[in-house]
């Protein structure tokens, strides 16, 4: 049991523990799903993991599953703080208003959220650039889809999901101009059975290649019975349904990043920042590109793949334009990191329109 | 053979003892399964149902917090009683509890960003009549053609999540929330917000409204020609029609009242601790409730201290999962056996066992 | 707009197995509720049957045992129920509640080490000249053995309510428990008989999401089916073949929407998501108001032999 206790009174919540040189750092993380999805929650996992393996007795992780965003949120990121965590990681876009409202009454524990946008003193935010690793699945799917119709699984309507499918889009458009995109909004981010049917429905209906923004592995196992469709891992490598139909994947990997904060707070240099990471630094990885991808397509992903970790390429260089036909991007011009937080429409030659 | 017979009045030693012996119960079961998961069971016991009340690292933020979570499952429990009791058997509170919270944050959201003292009175108003309203619809269904409300109600809360699906993505969303599903907070805006009465005390005016109604019921349960005429239609609905009590009323009555009560914990909620609406800021509530009803054997006090049961469970779950590192699914079945359990010994409080020949009846 | 993508004949195909899970369970809880007992735990008995079979799939390389040992985990799950209500007398909605989260506890900490995991399938069965046939063949006999499983076990469910002596009694003890007492049936013996049926029933739909729909094992997979199945019960006004037409129902309305967006129809998904339940009360109360009460009399209410 830790010996920093607090003061049992109403000061606790100003309150805080001094740091003590033996005393292992305490790493927090709250999940919004079980361990066991398969998706993101077990990518967070795999970076609390790799936080103890990197750090050994140096620090001490705690964690809590399936947090349900809301009032239960403050109360578990206090109970984490009162438990004398020292940097706690809020893995959820949903957990933003109850970080701030925890951070303020913690002072002296510095606070990670994931997706958010506000931030303070103590908090920070950090995202990963996943519409870079979707363009890479974009040019693969366009490359290999010969009923040029490629079906996306999208979960909700946010500016996250709708950055990847833009993403994906573009870069399919562009090695092949007779492409189609079905996409099938599942309002969820997690039903096996649900995301099963959608893979299904795609494609009966002549898709060849299946894009997910959920989080299960059953859209995988369903384009394998299904044969002949190819499919990309989100969020972890999926790499079971592997070399097909998964011929590659976007991987969150947040453990770099992990031990580089936890690192901040033992070294006493942590400060309040904004990261939005990619390729390049590693938080979005591209899982193997497997042998089903004809040799010059994988050679063509990589060099994107090389070229965006650069910096050389934006998956968003105009010219682009916005569904209705007005211009986004010019010539030349790439997207600014303002309207792709929010954006909130289709790039031109997608159809259908945005829900809601 | 052992047999069970009909206690003439209902056991009072065991009306105390029947809890007590189930949580003894639920204690062994509970301790071996964290046993078997390699968790130390003294300790895995200890953290979930003392550390919220007594460690000191915690308890002064913990035993506010079971206030909190307890008042929305009292008030919706407590109205859910009153149905229960008369023989109605409302299980759509949570549909309730949601439409009263979307009806109550959109009342006020369309006044935003005024600061007028009647937002907030205004909110629990439209967050009642959202409820209630929501109730009615089984309520009439059950009144004009007897349909089945077990049923209606229950199909009514997957319709009220559709409905809040849409809206936290629609109608209801945050104009400068970038896009994201989801309200603007409430909580943040003075005007709107429920916020804690006495500091780091958990009271606020969800939790005021789910003790005045644990006083109310009392009083209308016990001293009241209405909770007579809702227990007689529950215990002998053939004599309570006898006696001149219209059914009809009686439905529209409990249904309403736990529909209003739902719809108000609900805008509570989302007016304080939850903070906005979203697409899955209910947790379930609605659901608990029934469990903590029966708990407490629909009676308010029994309701009272079922809730706080409930809420402590919970609370020290979390901490179970926070300090021992257990997983959340062990604390859902540790909840699972605790109402089994307390619903298994409750037989003894109105049966006894009996050996011997087994009595024709 | 243009539909012209959806084919029909693998609409209906989808639509059978999709629908199959909650087929399955509805049926069961169709018997359970003619006896007279609520038994709200549906969902928690599916999930234990989805981690008990793929667990025994994985381990002996076989379905079917996996199916076979899924239904007899949620039957044996189902009789905590069972003993609780009728012998203990508890309240039904409240214990149902209670089983929903023991299942649900249970099978993440029985599925933790199957996460991430492969099984073997049930292979499609082969009927020969049936499969060949053009459109129907496609259509009704390309399934695997688990999907006319479920269709025979409706018709079992029907033969067995409506020309047996067994059923008869059942269905006494559900319409008037008491009445049934006096004529001297069992009326306890009989619901945790229909119980047990009811919880094997169950665990054979989750097995069917853990073994073929899906086909893998994740926490909390079954993700509301079990409510569904529910809600399809009372659809169905508690008649074995109207449950299946409800199934199909429940399960044709996501996939048909599904293929909507995925022909690229614009879909209120929110309205459609919800209609399934709209139409549910709906038939409710015409079937109401017509005067027939379809619900079995003593649904819910406890019975003692001493009352």
């Amino acid at each position: 049991m830790n010996r920093r206790t607090l003061l049992a009174s109403a000061a606790i919540l100003a309150a805080a523990p001094a740091f003590a040189q033996d005393d292992p750092v305490k790493v927090g993380f709250i999940y919004v799903g079980p361990i066991g999805d398969g998706g993101w929650t077990y990518e967070h996992n795999e970076g609390r993991l790799a936080v103890e393996e990197h750090f050994g007795d140096q620090v001490e992780t705690v964690y809590q599953e399936s947090v349900p965003e809301g009032a239960d949120a403050v109360r578990a990121i206090t109970q984490m703080a009162l438990s004398g965590a020292d940097i706690i990681f809020t893995t959820s876009f949903g957990y933003m208003d109850p970080t701030i409202e925890v951070a303020a009454n913690f002072p002296d524990v510095v606070f990670e959220h994931a997706t958010g946008y506000k931030r303070a003193e103590n908090v920070s935010t950090y995202s990963a650039r996943f519409y870079e690793g979707r363009a890479i699945q974009g040019h693969i799917a366009g490359a290999m889809t010969e009923s040029n119709r490629i079906g996306y699984i999208a979960s909700f309507p946010i500016p996250e999901v709708i950055r990847g499918i833009n993403s994906a889009y573009i870069h399919a458009k562009k090695v092949n101009p007779d492409v189609e995109f079905s996409i099938v909004w599942a309002y969820t981010w997690f039903d096996p059975a649900k995301e099963a049917d959608a893979a299904r429905a795609l494609i009966e209906n002549g898709a060849d290649v299946i894009l997910q923004h959920t989080d299960s592995t059953a859209p995988q196992a369903a384009a394998q019975e299904a044969g002949d469709v190819i499919t990309f891992g989100q969020a972890s490598d999926m790499a079971e349904y592997a070399p097909e139909p998964r011929v590659s994947s976007i991987i969150d990997n947040w453990a770099p990043y992990y031990i580089d904060r936890v690192q901040a707070v033992i070294d006493g240099t942590w400060e309040s920042q904004d990261v939005w990471y990619g390729i390049d630094q590693g938080m979005v990885e591209i899982g193997e590109i497997t042998d089903a991808v004809p040799e010059d397509v994988r050679e063509q992903a990589l060099e994107m793949k090389d070229a965006i970790a650069a910096g050389e390429y934006h998956p968003f260089t105009g010219p682009i334009n916005r569904q209705d036909g007005s211009e986004w991007l010019a010539e030349g011009e790439t997207a600014d990191d303002g309207t792709l937080l929010g954006m909130d429409f289709y790039v031109e030659g997608l159809s259908g329109e945005i829900p809601n | 053979m052992i047999a069970l017979e009909k206690r003439p009045q209902p056991s009072r030693g065991w009306l105390v003892a029947a809890p007590l012996l189930a949580v003894v119960l639920t204690m062994l079961v509970g301790g071996a399964m964290f046993a078997a998961l390699g968790v130390d069971p003294v300790e895995a016991i200890r953290t979930i149902f003392w550390d919220p009340l007594f460690n000191p690292q915690f308890a002064s933020y913990s035993r506010p917090q079971l206030l909190v979570k307890a008042g929305p499952l009292i008030l919706i429990a407590i109205g859910l009683s009153l149905g229960f009791r008369a023989g109605i058997w409302n299980i759509g509170a949570e549909g309730q509890y949601i439409m009263g919270a979307i009806c109550g944050a959109g009342a006020g959201l369309a006044f935003y960003p005024s600061e007028s003292l009647l937002i907030f009175p205004l909110m629990a108003l439209a967050g009642a009549l959202g409820g209630w309203a929501w109730a009615m619809i089984p309520a009439l269904f059950k009144t004009r053609f007897g349909t089945n409300e077990i049923l209606v109600s229950l199909m009514l809360v997957y319709v009220a999540e559709s409905i809040l699906a849409s809206v936290s993505s629609g109608l209801l969303r945050n104009p400068e929330g970038m896009g994201f599903p989801g309200s603007r907070n409430l909580a943040q805006w003075d005007a709107a917000a429920n916020r804690e009465l006495l500091a780091n005390t958990g009271m606020h005016w969800g939790v005021v409204a789910a003790f005045v109604s644990v006083i109310l019921a009392y009083v209308l349960m016990s001293r009241h020609v209405l909770g007579f005429n809702i227990r007689l239609s529950g215990d002998a609905p053939r004599a309570a029609r006898f006696a001149g009590v219209r059914p009809a009323r009686i439905i529209i009555f409990c249904l309403g009242t736990a529909g209003a009560l739902a719809g108000l914990a609900g805008l509570f909620e989302v007016a304080g601790p939850a903070g906005q609406i979203s697409i899955d800021f209910n947790s379930g509530y609605g659901f608990t409730a029934i469990i903590v009803a029966f708990l407490g054997r629909l009676h308010p006090v029994g309701i009272l201290l079922a809730g706080l049961l409930m809420a402590l469970t919970y609370i020290g779950g979390e901490l179970a999962q926070l300090m021992l590192g257990v997983p959340g699914a062990s604390i859902q079945l540790f909840q699972g056996m605790l109402l089994f359990f307390l619903l298994g010994v409750d037989v003894f409080t109105n049966y006894r066992l009996r050996l011997g020949r087994r009595e024709v009846a | 707009m243009d539909f012209g993508s959806i084919n029909p004949v693998l609409l209906v195909a989808s639509v059978m197995v999709s629908a199959t899970p909650i087929l399955l369970a509805a049926i069961g809880e169709t018997v359970v509720e003619r006896s007279g007992v609520l038994n709200l735990g549906v969902e928690g008995m599916m999930i234990t049957g989805a981690v008990v079979g793929f667990a025994v799939a994985v381990n002996t390389g076989d379905p079917a045992s996996g199916f076979a040992a899924a239904a007899l985990a949620s039957a044996v799950l189902s009789l905590t129920f069972g003993v609780l209500t009728q012998i203990f007398l508890s309240n039904q909605v409240a214990t149902g509640l209670g089983l929903t989260l023991v299942g649900l506890g249970l099978s993440s900490l029985i599925g933790k080490p199957y996460e991430g995991m492969k099984s073997p399938t049930l292979p499609k069965l082969d009927l020969g000249p049936l499969s060949d046939l053009p459109v129907v063949g496609r259509m009704l006999f390309s399934h695997d053995i688990m999907v006319y499983l479920a269709l025979g076990i409706v018709a079992l469910v029907w033969m067995f309510l409506k020309f047996t002596r067994a059923g008869l009694i059942l269905r006494a003890a559900g319409e008037n428990h008491d009445a049934a007492h006096a004529l001297g049936y069992h009326v306890v013996r009989v619901r945790l008989m229909a119980i047990f049926f009811g919880g094997a029933c169950a665990g054979l739909g989750g097995a069917y999401l853990s073994l073929v729909r899906v086909p893998q094992w994740t926490e909390g997979m079954t993700a509301g089916a079990g409510w569904i199945a529910l809600a399809i019960v009372v659809f169905a006004s508690w008649r074995p073949w109207r449950v299946l037409v409800g199934a199909y129902l429940f399960g044709g309305v996501t996939v048909l929407q599904l293929n909507l967006q995925a022909a690229g129809a614009d879909v209120p998904v929110a309205l459609l998501s919800a209609s399934p339940y709209l139409v549910t009360i709906l038939v409710l109360v015409i079937i109401s108001a017509r005067g027939a009460h379809a619900a079995p009399g003593s649904l819910g209410r406890p019975f003692h032999a001493s009352q």
